[in-house]
């Protein structure tokens, strides 16, 4: 039965029904059990499940990451919970170098079925390494999957098919949308689902593809509702899966459309905007009639809360874009 | 003494010779030869073995095929079949002490070092070849063997060892002598790491089962353990809640039988031990390194008194267990070994190239099915033109 919820709340269903589903799940991180999380995504949890399967671990990023390597070994399929973006860093070794290794190392005889969710991104008016978006330091890396869901049903289905999946998942959880509601159908069977290494075109266009992922898919459908009143049909399409990507969904509409943007938080400079454009542009080049252009945040660290709002890509700066490409 | 009841914090150690580090270390075998019997900590716990004399000359055995295979690595690295080898020679005792008392059912997290614990864990001993000749990254099953893969980043392995501790503990598998136990073994300067110390606090937590297993080597690369700690290795375990001990590395009884009580004390549910071997490596830090630059001569030649096989020779001839013929025996075949080692080794085929692309993501990834399909296509185009 579809209900009408909030991200925040598809993801902690569809973390219950994964708890539920498979007795080697367990979740794990910094403040996830009695307290549900610092966004209370594993709220009601540990209750349900025991201190055993939603484990309140150490304040330590490279030991939650770590200990779940040597679970996830052990034959255990950990869902680790790092905070904010900006704490994953002292993971990162542990991330880069050992979980998105084990299976290439021991030539696929270990494997390392794992989660680690990163609630990512800003806008929601916090202090410093609470609103960064650091997805492509480990889309960079092969071995890990990257993974963000940008509406509530995807967000249920997504966290489910990243635990079911033996690949080791990066997790980014758009954190600004996670009180954004919509339609989720609670029962649905996970077999018949979208798949989780795909894109998805959200808004079907002819004459333009916005190209979003997490939080600025809602930013991207905003502006195309808004360039449709000028007559612009412009096609969106939510990436979903950062790495590996799925670029036959992403060349087969811009061939058809001719023009893309790529929108995301992070800084520009080397980031998936950057991939994207390279790509686009050795795929798609006879179909191009405008460079590819990117709407992105500024190459500098984040800045302070009271400023984000001119950081963050919006919808001036997005239909602007979209603007200058038709202007080719 | 009841589960959870033991006492956390250093134990002091039983004194040990004149060669012992101030404050002592547990000694069984002195570097004479001189069986103790049995030594008794100042918390009262006592330490012994009770091998049979076939089990004392099969301990000497392994020691000798070790060093032989490790001797032969060496060989190879100099004559450039080897990009790179680090040698475990001097620290034959801690290995094999504490790789002969583990289970079966146990499991090892290892360094990049820990040759002999592979041998004693039943792997083919060609194994870390693959990955310092550089046709893999090591490959063997780490759960078909329970020895996890080589890990060359310093600390990390220590978390892995935990979280499977963990699940260990989750599982069932402890609380009883039928238990597993987790080893995790470490130098002396991944004690710094923070990962090292968080393996430390978490299974302190979690009461998880498993042995902290650092060989002091006195080094790491050039920087001597001054550089890591001002207090000794072992007292740091009090600080986490658990005990620590310090034995002689050197002594491979002494390094089985602490080992072997305290993986007992794993798998019966009284948590983590942290031992700390005190050894000295004896080579290079690794094939590309110059010991020379940092540590004196002389301080090598007071550690080659204490060498860990000599001991146990000597042990063996004055109790009469083995004769000349059997050294003889002994060290011919731990030649053959090696001989065929090295036979094995130089037969070792590069990997097709195409088979780097395997194995990045168990569920596979169209974008590297294309690229592999590119390398081929690219290679095959090269084919018959003498390219
Ligand atoms: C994180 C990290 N930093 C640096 C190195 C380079 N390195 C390799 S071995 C080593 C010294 C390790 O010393 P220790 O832990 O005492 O172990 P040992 O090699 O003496 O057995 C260093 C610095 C590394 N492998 N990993």
């Amino acid at each position: 039965m579809a209900e009408k919820i909030t991200l925040g709340k598809a993801l902690n269903h569809g973390l219950r029904r994964a708890l539920e589903n498979d007795p080697k799940v367990v979740i794990m991180g910094e403040d996830v059990g009695k307290l549900g999380g610092v966004f209370r995504i594993t709220d009601g949890l540990q209750k349900d499940f025991g201190e055993d399967r939603v484990i309140d671990t150490p304040l330590a990023e490279a030991g939650i990451v770590g200990t779940a390597v040597g679970l996830a070994i052990r034959g255990y399929r950990p869902v680790c919970e790092i905070q904010f973006d900006g704490f994953v860093f002292p993971a990162y070794n542990q991330i880069v170098a050992q979980v998105a290794k084990m299976f290439y190392r021991s030539k696929g005889k270990v494997r390392v079925p794992m989660v680690i969710r990163i609630p990512f991104g800003g806008g929601i008016g916090a202090v410093e390494h609470h609103s960064e978006s650091p997805e492509a330091y480990f889309a960079h890396t092969p071995g890990l999957k990257v993974v963000t869901c940008s509406n509530p049903a995807d967000a249920y289905t997504m966290i489910q098919q990243a635990i079911a999946s033996d690949d080791p998942v990066v997790f980014f959880e758009p954190k600004r949308r996670y009180w954004e509601k919509g339609e989720v159908d609670l029962d649905a069977p996970l077999s018949g689902a979208y798949p989780l290494h795909a894109a998805r075109v959200v808004r079907s266009g002819t004459d333009a593809t916005l190209l979003a992922y997490g939080p600025m898919v809602r930013v991207a459908l905003d502006a195309a509702a808004a360039a449709a009143e000028d007559g612009r049909n412009l096609e969106v399409i939510d990436l979903r899966t950062l790495s590996p990507m799925d670029h036959p969904a992403i060349f087969e509409s811009v061939k058809r459309t001719g023009r893309a943007v790529v929108v995301h938080e992070a800084p520009g400079n080397l980031g998936l905007g950057a991939e994207l454009a390279a790509r686009i542009t050795e795929e798609c080049f006879y179909s191009l009639e405008a460079p590819v252009l990117r709407v992105t945040g500024y190459d500098i660290p984040y800045p302070a809360a009271r400023v984000e709002e001119d950081y963050l890509p919006d919808l001036d700066r997005l239909l602007d874009a979209v603007d200058r490409s038709f202007g080719w | 003494m009841a589960k959870g009841e033991r006492k956390a914090g250093a134990v002091p150690p039983s004194g040990g010779g004149a060669d012992a580090p101030a404050g002592g270390f547990v000694q069984l075998l002195t570097p004479d030869g001189e069986h103790l019997g049995s030594v008794t900590t100042a918390d009262g716990t006592t330490y012994s073995v009770d091998f049979t004399d076939e089990e004392y000359r099969g301990l000497y055995r392994d020691l000798v095929t070790v060093r032989r295979l490790d001797a032969e690595a060496t060989a190879l690295q100099r004559q450039g079949e080897l990009g790179l080898w680090a040698s475990l020679l001097g620290q034959e005792a801690a290995q094999v002490g504490s790789g002969r008392a583990l289970r079966p059912q146990d499991m090892a997290f290892p360094t990049y070092r820990e040759h002999g614990v592979l041998y004693c864990r039943g792997i083919d001993p060609i194994m870390p070849f693959g990955l310092f000749r550089g046709v893999d990254q090591g490959g063997w099953d780490a759960n078909e063997h329970k020895f996890n893969s080589y890990t060359i980043v310093i600390g990390s392995q220590t978390l892995h060892a935990t979280g499977y501790a963990m699940g260990v503990t989750m599982d069932g598998k402890t609380g009883s002598p039928d238990g597993e136990a987790v080893i995790a073994y470490f130098g002396d300067g991944a004690t710094s790491q923070g990962e090292v110390n968080e393996s430390f606090v978490w299974s302190g937590v979690f009461n998880a089962p498993i042995v902290f297993f650092c060989q002091n080597n006195q080094y790491a690369i050039s920087e001597p353990l001054e550089r890591q700690t001002r207090i000794p290795l072992y007292n740091r375990a009090a600080g986490y809640g658990f005990p620590g001990i310090r034995i002689d590395g050197n002594d491979v009884l002494a390094s089985y039988a602490v080992t072997r009580a305290a993986l007992d004390n794993a798998r019966n549910g009284q948590g983590p031990t942290l031992i700390e071997a005190y050894t000295y490596r004896m080579g290079a830090h690794t094939s590309s390194d110059d010991p020379t630059r940092y540590r004196i001569a002389s301080e090598v030649e007071s550690w080659k008194a204490k060498d860990p096989i000599a001991r146990v020779k000597a042990f063996l001839a004055k109790q009469k267990l083995a004769d000349d013929d059997f050294f003889g025996e002994v060290d011919e075949a731990a030649k053959q070994l090696a001989l065929d080692l090295r036979e094995r080794v130089l037969a070792m085929p590069d990997p097709q190239p195409v088979t780097m692309f395997d194995h990045v993501y168990p569920s596979g990834s169209p974008e590297l099915d294309e690229q592999r399909a590119a390398f081929t296509e690219y290679h095959a185009s090269f084919e018959g033109s003498g390219h």
